[in-house]
């Protein structure tokens, strides 16, 4: 076989890409949530996790903080904070 | 998080759609699952060397030929007699499906290989920087078709690759959106449940080649659907199955949301051209909704 292999499947996880974020980051209040799950589908990342209502959260050491989940909450569930 | 296929730490910018569009395509599509990918924006952000961001079998050869690989892989696993429980899916950019790749994307729908195949379309070649390529659209301001005082951007209408795909008589072609992620996921598993070639579009919103804020990914994906410039179709053995209905907005609301089309915002004579475009997709495929009966 010629060319470079990657034998290890999702190496990619060593690859911490929370330090990219630059202004803001979600912040899961965990107030209002019906469990809808749209926040881990539309997360260009796949870092948001939860199973039942209010328990979503995100992995802040991926999370690029982008917004999606936030912006396409129904429930305005998830803010924007700034970064401290 | 934990069942991902598609895993996180991935290099795709912030609010990057194709990402998002990968990770719900190999979900639905499950584990047993072999994946060609063309060079692209996908394969390059997804497999930093050493790091890849797939947990399932992946290759990349060339820029053109995920079709012709996938075909390669698709025998193989025939004469092994093992193709009844996996599926092989070819993925690419709209540059290696609709330009550089369009031969080997023909012959593999030709010769009616049962595989799916993903076109990712961010409407340039997002990963060089921005050039122009089959599938942007009408009037779009990129690098190689700068916008200027003697241009509007773009000459040239977007190519229909669903209707190419759709005219060689594959079982299934269908059109999606970064916009709208469950009907993704459906499409991905209808496809999946049919023998043959299949051939799906995913439109992909492009924070930094469309110029819009990254939170906005989904909002202009749902626009570009909403005001008929992206149908979503399906057709089934060439003839139209299904279209998902609309309420036709203006294509201001969607023009308005992206740098990229910033310049025809005091045209209203270039805005005209592109409602024409969203107005004949409407009548051409039926997509406004009846007004319900009450």
């Amino acid at each position: 076989m010629f060319g470079p292999l990657i034998v290890k499947a999702g190496s990619s996880l060593n690859n911490k890409t929370g330090s990219w974020r630059t202004e803001l980051k979600p912040k899961f209040l965990q107030k209002d949530c019906i469990g809808c799950k749209m926040c881990m589908t539309i997360c260009p990342e796949g870092c948001i996790d939860g199973t039942v209502k209010n328990t979503f959260h995100c992995d802040f050491a991926y999370c690029k903080g982008c917004g999606l989940c936030a912006m396409l909450c129904p429930k305005k569930d998830i803010e924007m904070e700034k970064e401290k | 998080m934990s069942n991902n296929l598609f895993v996180a730490g991935h290099t795709a910018c912030s609010g990057c759609g194709q990402s998002l569009a990968a990770r719900l395509v190999l979900d639905a599509a499950g584990k047993n699952t072999i994946i060609v990918n063309n060079t692209g924006c996908l394969e390059v952000f997804s497999t930093n060397y050493p790091e890849s961001a797939w947990t399932v079998p992946w290759i990349h050869s060339l820029f053109e030929n995920a079709a012709a690989v996938a075909s390669g892989v698709e025998a193989g696993l025939k004469y092994l007699g093992k193709k009844d429980n996996i599926n092989v899916i070819a993925q690419g950019g709209d540059g290696s499906t609709a330009d550089i790749g369009l031969q080997a994307l023909s012959g593999m729908l030709e010769r009616g290989h049962d595989i799916l195949y993903v076109c990712y379309d961010n409407e340039a070649y997002m990963n060089t920087g921005v050039q122009r390529s089959g599938l942007t659209p009408f009037d779009t301001n990129t690098t190689t078709s700068p916008a200027g005082s003697k241009s509007f951007g773009n000459i040239r209408p977007k190519k229909p690759m669903p209707e190419i795909a759709a005219a060689h008589g594959i079982p299934y072609v269908a059109t999606a959106s970064a916009g709208i992620p469950q009907d993704i996921t459906r499409k991905v598993k209808k496809a999946l449940s049919i023998k043959g070639a299949k051939y799906m579009q995913i439109h992909v919103p492009c924070p930094l080649g469309w110029r819009h804020e990254p939170g906005q990914t989904s909002a202009v994906g749902k626009l570009a659907v909403e005001t008929g410039l992206y149908p979503l179709i399906e057709f089934e053995s060439g003839k139209i199955s299904a279209v998902r209905q609309i309420q036709p907005k203006p294509v201001e609301e969607y023009l308005k949301a992206q740098g990229r089309f910033k310049h025809l915002l005091n045209n209203p004579e270039e805005i005209k051209k592109i409602q024409a475009i969203a107005d004949y997709n409407i009548d051409k495929y039926g997509l406004k909704a009846q007004a319900q009966e009450v």
